[in-house]
């Protein structure tokens, strides 16, 4: 019984580009106010374009309007409903956020305003840099990566640079085989090898797999990165212990910051005995994901390596006045131009102040009890990858049950879709066979929860029942599976004009 | 909740983390605000920004202030677009899909090369993601870089070559023209696997972009062309018309507020037969069962999710609603548009290189030719100078001193069709009296 | 006919080589293309260069994933099958046909010999499959 509304809009709604017709446009320019002299006696002809852009379209506004607006309609999105994609944290974005980061001032600030034009950007960056370093127990904070994936590289950017100023950078860089892919990608941009960790049959890191690999490569190990809680949604016990194992053998530890929505106001990583890690402002602190980006990925590290983050720092002076450092010797240089991805910024320290100290310790503790609802709702249902862990803010469950019918965790992915719902995590992490991955987040209230739970019930019903149904699904969206190995093998990047296209197929 | 699972208090859900890891008070954190409060501490914050209604800006050098049509933010703000993830379930995605794929057509058509990608963080890792592809392409160990490239984006790009393994070597402008001359390139060695070309470049200076193509062909490497300023795409030859290999930049210009610099979009596109080389995210078209039409990630194989370390980049994302921003500005821009903004953009620059020349002391720096930014040699140190059109609410450009250490007296002057005929004489008008 | 043909030989990475005179024919098992699912794209060496035995040679790539290929025996490779860059679904469909991937001229034939029979690679898949 599916319990949740389900229709998509089926409006047909072709590429903007079928839609245009010579003459139209959506713009109005303000006059010219200064001589019209012509482009070609400004600049010589060569330099100017002999093609008049013909590809881009011409269509009104109300046409630009309905067109991207329809788009629209096709998307799922959080205020449409639950997202469990576990390691995602695909939290409600408040609208408040949205409005802040609008204020004009922060908008249409020029990135290169002097500093004294641009005191209050400044205090703003400042203010989260602060934020961030209490939320994590850390000493120094950059803003400056644009994203997880680019927080992972310059953190280790910085240990390394730590390590070549102690005059070994070291060869090898360890990661759990739970760990995001992006983790040994970072890694292997760094110029490090990669040695994987095996988890143990707990999901955790095996300490006696890591002593041994620290005995045999100890001086050759420049840090171990470590998601916390792991990709299971399981705490690392023995945190400390792995930091220190890792530290006496002179390396560092690098944590993926990627589940913080699990601590936040709980524990901090800097009192585990973390060096560096990465947050995902996009996750935890509620900034929107926007179809793919933007995020932010600031990076927070121990005392020791602050002389090394990235350039420029923001100061606060004696006198409360603010400026931007360029003179930074030690630093791993820029990693992006300018500060960041300041709008995004905003966001984030917007969603601390609303929050503040307990709200933040309240959002922590409902993701987590959000979650092991799901995982004791859920558990005669689907196995539980672990069954003796303790989920924090995510669960980890497989298809064994379900693969007896022939049905997989992909299956069941693209059912839920029929139930209204976006699909949880699938196959990820890679140790999980079949792995369905949930985080509910703390933005879900017991009713959704509890749909949310009927329809994965009726799906392992189905799929006992009516494997078809299940296998066939989704069934009530726009499109239908998508034929995606003819999509790569011949991949079509762009729309052509309808002549050109003819030709471009046959190549 | 607690009840159904038999648990008796939330803390027994933190069991696994060690008890005396947990923090005993709350986080040293000023206490939540309220709505009204919130505003209030922000609007607060922008204030002291000093920026007023009558301040006018010719501040350039990689973000422009161009007039953004309403209908982008009341687009982008719905819910549909900017609170979904990223499109991995292409049957629910299909909105921002069909975008991006939209978004790509139009920057291969702006760039004059066969395949975009979904969009990169910005135009400096852009330019970053570039030097790397080349020498994924070539296999060289050196890269040419313009010095009149962006400075920030030639840091970016040295912190990225870094670890990479690849060298670095400075291509000199030319004194007279502030641009590159293709006779620079002569005696580029056969180990180096990019040159890389800022156009318009930093000085806001248009180069010869075929003649440094061959040049840089000659040698066997690659062409990679950077755009800071988009619109210019509007007006100029397409870089991929002129013999550029991969065509990469930021997308800002197009629609994107300033923001103090970020969140931005970076675009990039390259020739066809370097597709499976490209980094980040590709939209392609595809068909479900019934023969239905849709559009779907792909060449997914090349992304660190699957090959991890052996991966073509560690990026992860795209800028899904920043390429969104930029596609909806194209559209409502249109062909015609577009080339009028970039028009009006060239006109009013050269209108205002006059008035300034015009004052007596005042000069332009460089010869060639230029699109909206232009270099203003001073009687006196450019800090001074722009201190003084400060006081009078004026931020009149970027002091180049900071990056090009022998051009003190130099300032970089933008001037978008947002600038006033009015504005523009005021600049004059208050240089000749300071 | 089996999915391993007797008149092959075959290695534990889920290659086979077809030998003809000094010459072997190259590429990937039936156990290998399922394991894959539908193959997208090929990436072959060109003719002309050496390898040695279990080198990386090239690169296949379906949907999902990809997979290095590694060469049976050493040897310089006298022809790649240009047919993949079009039709790399040959590797599914025809893996001992047209989905051959390179032609090698034999480094050593006494290489060969350590190969395993398509009995013996039947019976190595079986001994993976209890693991």
């Amino acid at each position: 019984m599916i319990k949740k509304s389900t229709a998509h809009i089926n409006q047909n709604e072709g590429l903007i580009f079928e839609r245009s017709r010579p003459g139209k446009t959506g713009y109005c320019l303000t006059a010219l106010d200064v001589p019209a002299v012509k482009p070609e006696e400004l600049l010589d002809p060569s330099l100017l374009r002999d093609d008049d852009l013909a590809g881009l379209p011409e269509v009104s506004e109300p046409e630009v309007v309905r067109h991207f607006t329809r788009l629209s309609t096709w998307n799922y999105a959080i205020d449409l409903g639950m997202y469990p994609l576990g390691s995602c944290t695909m939290k409600y974005n408040p609208k408040l956020n949205e409005r802040v980061a609008r204020i004009p001032g922060f908008a249409y600030a020029h990135p290169y305003l002097p500093d004294e034009f641009a005191q209050g950007n400044l205090a703003l960056l400042w203010e989260l840099e602060q934020n961030l370093a209490e939320i994590t127990g850390m000493a120094a904070v950059s803003l400056q990566p644009a994203a997880g994936a680019q927080g992972e590289y310059t953190g280790l950017m910085v240990i390394r640079a730590l390590l070549e100023a102690r005059g070994d950078a070291r060869k090898i860089v360890l990661v759990p085989d739970s760990a995001h892919g992006t983790n040994p990608a970072s890694a292997h941009m760094i110029g490090y090898k990669v040695l994987t960790l095996k988890s143990n049959a707990e999901g955790a890191v095996d300490m006696d797999g890591l002593k041994k690999v620290l005995s045999e490569h100890g001086p050759d190990v420049a840090a171990l990165m470590l998601t916390n809680p792991s990709t299971l949604g399981l705490f690392e016990e023995n945190i400390e212990e792995i930091c220190r194992l890792v530290h006496d053998a002179g390396g560092l530890v690098y944590m993926d910051g990627a589940n913080m929505n699990a601590l936040v106001g709980i524990t901090r990583p800097g009192d585990m005995g973390v060096d560096v890690l990465h947050l995902n402002l996009h996750k935890t602190f509620s900034t929107p994901h926007g179809g793919g980006g933007p995020g932010a990925g600031p990076i927070c590290v121990v005392k020791e390596l602050e002389p090394f983050l990235p350039f420029p720092r923001v100061i606060r002076d004696a006198d409360e006045t603010f400026r931007l450092e360029y003179n930074c010797p030690q630093s791993v240089g820029r990693v992006r131009a300018w500060f960041g991805n300041f709008s995004v910024l905003v966001r984030a320290l917007c969603y601390i102040k609303t929050l503040g100290p307990t709200g933040l310790r309240e959002a922590t503790e409902t993701a987590v009890l959000n979650a092991n609802y799901i995982a004791h709702q859920l558990r005669d249902d689907y196995e539980t990858a672990y069954p003796d862990g303790k989920p924090m803010h995510e669960v980890v469950l497989n298809d064994k049950k379900q693969a007896k019918f022939g049905v997989h965790t992909l299956d069941i992915a693209k059912r839920l879709i029929d139930y209204g719902f976006h699909p949880m995590t699938m196959y990820f992490p890679l140790i999980v066979h079949g792995a369905i991955m949930i985080e509910p987040t703390e933005s879900e209230g017991r009713e959704e929860l509890d749909l949310f739970i009927d329809a994965m019930k009726s799906i392992a019903r189905e799929a006992e029942e009516n494997p078809e149904l299940v296998k066939s699904a989704p069934h009530h969206t726009r499109i239908g599976r998508l034929d995606e190995a003819t999509a790569a093998r011949k991949p079509v990047l762009r729309w052509k004009p309808a002549s050109n296209a003819a030709a471009g197929s046959s190549r | 909740m607690l009840r159904d699972m038999g648990v008796e208090s939330v803390a027994h859900l933190f069991r696994g983390i060690p008890a005396h890891l947990r923090l005993q008070n709350l986080l040293d954190l000023t206490p939540a605000l309220s709505e009204p409060e919130t505003l209030s501490y922000f609007h607060g914050l922008a204030a002291r920004n000093a920026i007023h209604s009558n301040t006018s800006s010719f501040l350039g050098g990689g973000s422009y202030d161009h007039f953004i049509p309403t209908v982008i933010d009341t687009l982008i703000s719905r819910s549909e677009f900017y609170t979904s993830y990223t499109p991995y379930q292409p049957e629910i995605s299909q909105g921002t899909l069909q975008a991006i794929f939209e978004y790509q057509t139009m920057i291969c058509d702006l760039t004059g090369l066969d395949v975009s990608n979904a969009s990169l963080y910005d135009g400096s890792t852009a330019a970053a993601e570039a030097v790397l592809m080349a020498a994924r392409i070539n296999g060289r160990g050196k890269v040419a870089l313009a010095e009149n490239l962006h400075p920030e984006y030639a840091q970016v790009v040295d912190t990225y070559i870094h670890h990479a393994g690849i060298e670095k070597q400075t291509i000199a402008f030319d004194a007279e023209t502030g641009a590159i001359n293709p006779d620079a390139l002569a005696n580029l060695g056969n180990d180096v696997s990019a040159v890389v070309v800022q156009s318009p470049n930093f000085f806001g200076g248009v180069e010869q972009l075929q003649k440094l193509a061959d040049a840089t062909h000659k040698a066997g490497a690659l062409f990679v062309v950077v755009v800071t300023e988009a619109v210019s795409l509007g007006l100029l030859k397409a870089p991929g018309k002129a013999g550029a290999d991969i065509v990469c930049g930021e997308a800002q210009a197009l629609g994107v507020p300033m923001a103090f610099g970020g969140a931005y979009c970076g675009f990039f596109a390259c020739q066809e037969k370097y597709q499976r080389q490209i980094p980040g995210r590709l939209v392609g078209e595809a068909y479900d069962a019934q023969g239905r039409k849709g559009y779907v990630l792909t060449l997914a194989t090349r992304e660190q999710h699957i090959r991890r370390e052996k991966a073509t980049s560690n990026i992860c994302t795209n800028q899904g609603l920043y390429a969104l921003m930029a596609t909806v500005y194209l559209t409502l821009l249109g062909r015609h548009g577009l080339k009028e903004v970039a028009t009006q953009n060239l006109q009013k620059a050269h209108y205002a290189a006059a008035q300034i020349a015009a004052v007596p002391g005042y000069k332009l720096r460089f010869s060639g030719p230029y699109f909206n930014e232009f270099v203003v040699s001073c009687p006196k140190p450019a800090q001074d100078v722009l201190a003084k059109l400060a006081a009078k609410n004026i931020l009149g450009g970027l002091a180049l001193e900071r990056f090009f250490p022998t051009l003190q007296n130099e300032i970089l002057v933008c001037v978008t069709e947002t600038a006033s005929k009015d504005e523009i004489d005021a600049l004059a008008a208050a240089l000749r009296e300071i | 006919m089996s999915v391993y043909p007797d008149n092959l030989h075959y290695t534990k990475d889920h290659e086979w080589i077809r030998v003809e005179g000094d010459t072997g024919t190259v590429g990937i098992t039936h156990f290998a293309q399922e394991q894959l699912g539908d193959v997208v794209h090929v990436q072959l060496p060109r003719a002309g260069e050496k390898f040695d035995a279990h080198a990386t040679f090239g690169e296949v790539e379906s949907v999902k994933t990809f997979s290095e290929l590694f060469t049976p025996v050493s040897g310089e490779i006298v022809a790649a099958n240009d047919a993949l860059a079009d039709t790399p679904e040959l590797v599914n469909s025809e893996p001992y046909g047209g989905g051959w991937m390179i032609k090698l001229k034999l480094g050593d034939p006494s290489e060969v010999d350590k190969l395993l029979s398509a009995s013996e690679y039947e019976d190595y898949l079986e001994s993976q499959k209890e693991d």
